[in-house]
């Protein structure tokens, strides 16, 4: 194998890492969230550092490589969709961390309401995240897709949330600070979803050379 | 809006006495563009550049079968073969300037074209310079021997020398391969100013080259041309797996 195809391969597998630690962390905030565990929720804000990390280490890769190798054709679209795709990955890490902050200051307060479709909202930018790192390893166009029409369930995950908050803040009987910081954990996962069908469109792009019709 | 041809070439096949060096190529080389032809040694490039001005007929046992149209006129029919080169002028890989002055390095073609005033053959020499981006590096010398410019120089001298009979066309045979990076990159330079009034067509074997200057790309095989196309296209996107194996280094 030339030095070149080893250090894709590298790459490949750092970008597989890096999916494997944003989709650890997005897991782990949802089940803080589920089980009001604040010990869960600080350690996945400690462990965002881990994530910046990963994406200073490929993005160095990335142009070394681009300096290096004057890559062309799908080695330009790999590494070129790399650097593009590991902003979203941090991002995601970043909004992960964000989430587990709100749940740290909520404590272990009761909640307001039963977190249905917050859970499925967590559930939903997982599947997301897992998928679009697969689709980038399998080079699965079909996948990626997938992936970027799954976005509409989550939108209308948070239209709901949101409208069931609006309805508790009205009726004025809860806690109307906890509804807020809800609202803010479900627009968190909203913009993971963004993030994770950027991801995908990304992919889309590493295949086939361009992005998808809307971008 | 459709690109005007420069050179059209309709089923094109060409052997050097029983090796076919070229198999059936058509293909359409728009005027003002600069046209890049790449691919492995021996994959019939250089013989198809050399084929637009016919230097191939100076080979014992070259045939060529097809046609070749300039201004949808066949160079094979009747046409003064001379007056084609004059049409169609080449630069080669390593700069070939004659041993005499820099001056009648340049005013040699128009000379033999019958150009004897001496007011006219001064302004021809210096717009020629001009054009070439040599002129202020040797205004001041032109009586010297062009031997003793550099390399670089040498090289742009020749593509003045090319200019100097005004032609339509300027094929470059692989111009920058013996030049250290700044020459190549002043003579790339020239090459895409110089595509407002000329067709160029170029061989090379650097990769960015191609990607920097040319506006198509034409990868070429086993005499065969494999795929050719818009060249931001073809590095970006190519369609044929022989294309992208030879671009991204995984040839062979």
């Amino acid at each position: 194998m030339r030095r070149f195809d080893i250090q894709l391969a590298e790459l490949n597998d750092m970008l597989i890492e890096m999916g494997a630690m944003i989709e650890k962390a997005i897991t782990q905030a949802s089940q803080a969230l589920k089980e009001q565990d604040v010990e869960l929720a600080k350690k996945v804000m400690e462990e965002e550092k881990y994530i910046d990390r990963q994406e200073k280490d490929i993005e160095a890769l990335c142009l070394k490589l681009l300096l290096q190798q004057q890559p062309v054709a799908k080695d330009l679209r790999t590494i070129s969709a790399a650097l593009k795709m590991i902003t979203d990955m941090e991002r995601i890490g970043d909004q992960a961390a964000d989430i587990s902050e709100i749940i740290v200051m909520m404590g272990g307060a009761p909640y307001i309401k039963k977190l249905e479709h917050i859970s499925q909202m967590g559930e939903a930018t997982i599947k997301m995240v897992t998928e679009s790192i697969d689709a980038y390893v399998k080079k699965d166009l079909q996948l990626a897709k997938a992936v970027i029409k799954y976005d509409d369930v989550v939108d209308d995950l948070f239209d709901r949330v949101k409208f069931e908050l609006i309805e508790l803040i009205r009726a004025a009987d809860s806690n109307c600070e906890q509804a807020i910081d809800l609202l803010m954990i479900a627009k968190y996962f909203e913009r993971i979803g963004d993030h994770a069908r950027n991801i995908a469109k990304w992919v889309v792009f590493s295949i086939r050379g361009r992005k998808t019709k809307k971008g | 809006m459709e690109k005007v041809s420069k050179f059209s070439l309709k089923d094109v096949n060409l052997w050097y006495s029983d090796f076919q060096a070229l198999k059936n190529i058509n293909m359409e080389i728009p005027a003002n563009f600069i046209t890049a032809f790449i691919g492995p040694s021996g994959c019939g490039k250089s013989t198809l550049i050399k084929s637009l001005n016919r230097m191939n007929d100076l080979i014992e046992g070259c045939r060529i079968t097809g046609d070749i149209l300039l201004d949808n006129e066949s160079i094979h029919g009747n046409i003064d073969v001379n007056m084609l080169r004059k049409r169609v002028g080449m630069v080669f890989q390593k700069p070939n300037p004659f041993p005499m002055s820099v001056f009648d390095n340049v005013a040699y073609g128009p000379r033999t074209h019958g150009i004897k005033s001496k007011f006219r053959l001064n302004e021809i020499v210096e717009k020629s310079l001009c054009d070439a981006a040599i002129w202020d590096e040797v205004k001041d010398r032109l009586k010297k021997s062009a031997l003793s410019l550099s390399g670089g120089q040498q090289q742009r001298l020749c593509i003045a020398r090319a200019l100097s009979v005004q032609p339509d066309v300027l094929l470059m045979d692989e111009p920058t391969s013996a030049l250290d990076p700044i020459s190549t990159a002043k003579i790339e330079e020239l090459v895409i100013k110089l595509k407002d009034s000329y067709t160029i067509v170029i061989v090379t074997h650097n990769m960015q080259q191609a990607t920097r200057i040319s506006d198509r790309t034409g990868f070429f095989l086993l005499g065969e041309l494999v795929e050719y196309g818009k060249t931001e296209r073809i590095f970006s996107v190519p369609k044929d797996k022989r294309c992208e194996d030879y671009i991204t280094g995984r040839f062979g």
